[in-house]
């Protein structure tokens, strides 16, 4: 159905004008008309016509002239140009293609040609309105998404900047938009002193992945906030994501859980590449993925064991997602394990790396690469102060008086970790807030010291090294697994008053007992990894006492009221 | 009629599509030829070699639209000694599309009378 058409015809020639504008009105369109070029280009202003028919020699403006300003008048919009000349002239014809024009009509004309090719250059008029519109409509849609994201990306980076990423120990190199990426970075500092980083990476890109990332981020703050420990917060990020990811979705991860005072590192890497331990003499440990990716196994099946590290101050982490060894460059190159592997090889300060493997994309890449996150932790002894986990409440404190007691046995010490639900207790308390860190850090040496070397009989003098020290925790899994008798008494007695108050904190448990003297005398011999930790609960709090057997000790934390 | 001067196709193709008009655009060649023959004469008498070119040009287009087959070669000559800016020739083609035109002029009051 050939469609009527606004045209102005520019034309000199009256008798020429006169037949065109016959030929072109017989076929049902609007014709304008003008007997130059300057009167063509202000009819177009006016009249706005959809094709134009036009003579190239032309009195006051020429038609070349006139087409090159009706194109710009234009603008996006497609005015077909239709020359109307002899096609003996091959100068005059790049001349009018110079000029604008998208197709020629020689003389004498002929009506058939004419209507074809109105016709054509009336669907291409078509097919560029559409092209124009969608392109509108989907920058349109573009900047509606970008918009989105941005405010997806305040709310998130809320959640996940709530923990230690900013903490001068960490250095991490992430695209803002790694968020919809799929790539997740997240750092928490537990109570008792240990730092949680988790690297993760998504399936899939866009809003799907970042929707994954925000259960994530907050079951991992919320845990690492109550003192839960990384193999807790570990089940429930997995239990988390399978609930509610598709099958499809599932999230590759590094959780490190990293104890400077312990002088520990446990790591569970499920799908992501080999992250690094790189000790300060340059000697580089790989920590492989063992495990499928969060969101994958049902919780029942989740494989929960860590890999257990000895660390030294000034030891390195570095982590990486599957964008940095999997990035191509322009010639379709992958960067490959091999080339991160010779960064590693060649690097003689490792202070130094994180820069070289910057440097080493951006050479290979030749732009920044905005698909990869790198992230690097060096082992500091000090420990990094939390803010408050919850606001102190506004109300006073009235006298408390209570104390309660614990016997876990063996069932119980081989699957739960009770120090959360105690700290949610004394977090009761108003005025212990302020040394919760401290506290959580004693809770947690005593606790341990009685079930490893109390009911398991663990020594540790096997930590001596690294081999003895993933022994020792192999030696531990399987005792715990083994264990029938035994437990762990704990007490705590919480007395208040208006001036002040004290926390006492008793643990026995079921072992042989040790001569608390002399393993206070060995955590200043030169053996970091084999104390028990007494010296720094020691340190912490604010009266140590033990018994005679060694079965049995107390430690106290007491404070004065604020004036 | 068909002949050098006149191509009866192009004049047929004309009538169907001028119709009723077909009198006018007759009446409108006649007139405006004039006009062109005589800025043919004057630029070749000033020596404009492209006022000329471009005069011979346009002339040739509106022969070539209403049939005058031999005018137009005429015309399209001239148009390639102008560009050329040998003017020696031209004195005697505009003589030739002169004497042209006449016929021309003669052929189409006739096709006029018969369409009155």
């Amino acid at each position: 159905m050939p469609m009527r058409l606004s045209i102005l015809i520019a034309e000199d020639s009256p008798v020429d004008r006169m037949l065109l504008s016959t030929i072109v009105a017989k076929q049902g369109h609007r014709v304008l008309t003008a007997a130059d070029g300057q009167e063509a280009v202000e009819l177009f202003q006016e009249e706005r016509p959809q094709l134009v028919l036009m003579d190239a020699l032309m009195p006051v403006m020429d038609g070349f002239e006139a087409a090159r300003r009706i194109k710009q008048l234009a603008g996006d919009e497609l005015v077909p140009i239709i020359f109307l000349t002899s096609l003996t002239e091959h100068q005059a014809l790049v001349s009018c293609l110079e000029a604008g024009g998208d197709d020629f009509i020689a003389k004498p004309y002929n009506p058939i040609i004419l209507e074809a090719k109105i016709q054509a250059m009336h669907r291409l008029r078509r097919l560029q309105a559409t092209v124009l519109e969608q392109r509108d409509l989907i920058a349109r849609r573009n900047q509606q998404l970008l918009d989105e994201h941005r405010a997806a990306k305040a709310i998130f980076d809320k959640v996940a900047h709530a923990g230690c990423l900013s903490a001068p120990t960490i250095r991490f190199r992430q695209s803002p938009q790694a968020l919809f990426n799929g790539d997740l970075l997240l750092a928490a500092q537990a109570p008792a002193g240990q730092m949680f980083v988790l690297l993760g990476d998504f399936t899939g890109h866009g809003l799907p992945a970042a929707i994954g990332a925000m259960p994530l981020a907050e079951t991992f703050y919320g845990m690492a906030a109550k003192g839960y420990s990384s193999t807790d917060i570990l089940r429930e990020m997995n239990a988390k994501l399978k609930q509610i990811l598709p099958v499809e979705m599932f999230c590759c991860a590094t959780l490190l859980d990293i104890d400077p005072k312990q002088g520990s590192l446990r790591v569970w890497n499920g799908g992501l590449p080999d992250g690094y331990l790189i000790g300060a003499a340059g000697r580089r440990t790989a920590l492989a993925s063992r495990h499928l990716p969060l969101g994958v196994v049902s919780p029942a099946a989740l494989d929960d064991k860590f890999e257990h590290y000895p660390l030294a101050p000034g030891d390195r982490l570095l982590l990486l997602s599957d964008g940095v060894v999997e990035s191509r460059n322009a010639n379709d190159e992958l960067f490959g394990e091999q080339r991160l592997l010779a960064v590693l090889d060649a690097n003689d300060d490792p202070a130094r790396l994180f820069d070289e493997i910057e440097q080493a994309l951006l050479d290979f890449h030749g732009q920044q690469h905005d698909d990869l996150s790198l992230v690097e932790v060096v082992v500091s002894p000090e420990v990094i102060t939390m803010p408050s986990i919850a606001p102190a409440t506004a109300h006073r404190s009235r006298p408390m008086d209570w104390s309660i007691r614990l016997e876990l046995r063996a069932d119980s010490l081989r699957s739960g970790n009770p120090l959360p639900s105690l700290l949610q207790i004394l977090l009761q308390v108003n005025q212990l807030r302020s040394r919760v860190g401290e506290i959580y850090t004693v809770l947690g040496e005593l606790y341990s010291n009685a079930l490893e070397h109390g009911v398991l009989g663990l020594d540790s003098s096997l930590k001596c090294d690294a081999d003895g020290f993933k022994h020792y925790y192999d030696l531990r899994q399987q005792r715990l697994q083994a264990l029938v008798d035994g437990h762990v008494h704990l007490q705590l007695n919480i007395k208040t008053s208006p001036h002040g108050g004290r926390l006492r904190i008793g643990i026995s448990d079921s072992g042989s007992g040790f001569d608390v003297s002399r393993a206070l005398q060995a955590q200043f011999g030169s053996d970091r990894f084999s104390g028990r930790g007494l010296h720094l609960v020691r340190q912490l709090s604010d009266r140590f006492d033990w018994q005679s057997d060694g079965r049995g000790l107390s430690v106290e934390f007491a404070w004065q009221a604020e004036a | 009629m068909s002949n050098t001067h006149l191509d009866s196709a192009v004049l047929t193709t004309l009538q169907d599509v001028m119709e009723s008009e077909y009198p006018a655009l007759l009446d409108t060649f006649l007139a405006d030829s004039e006009e062109r023959v005589r800025l043919l004469r004057q630029a070749c008498l000033a020596d404009q070699s492209e006022t000329l070119r471009r005069a011979a040009h346009s002339f040739k287009g509106s022969c070539s639209n209403m049939g005058a087959t031999l005018l137009a070669d005429l015309c399209q000559e001239l148009e390639s000694a102008a560009r050329e800016e040998n003017l020696a020739q031209a004195p005697a083609l505009i003589e030739s599309i002169e004497r042209e035109f006449a016929i021309v002029g003669i052929l189409f009051r006739a096709e006029r009378q018969r369409h009155g």
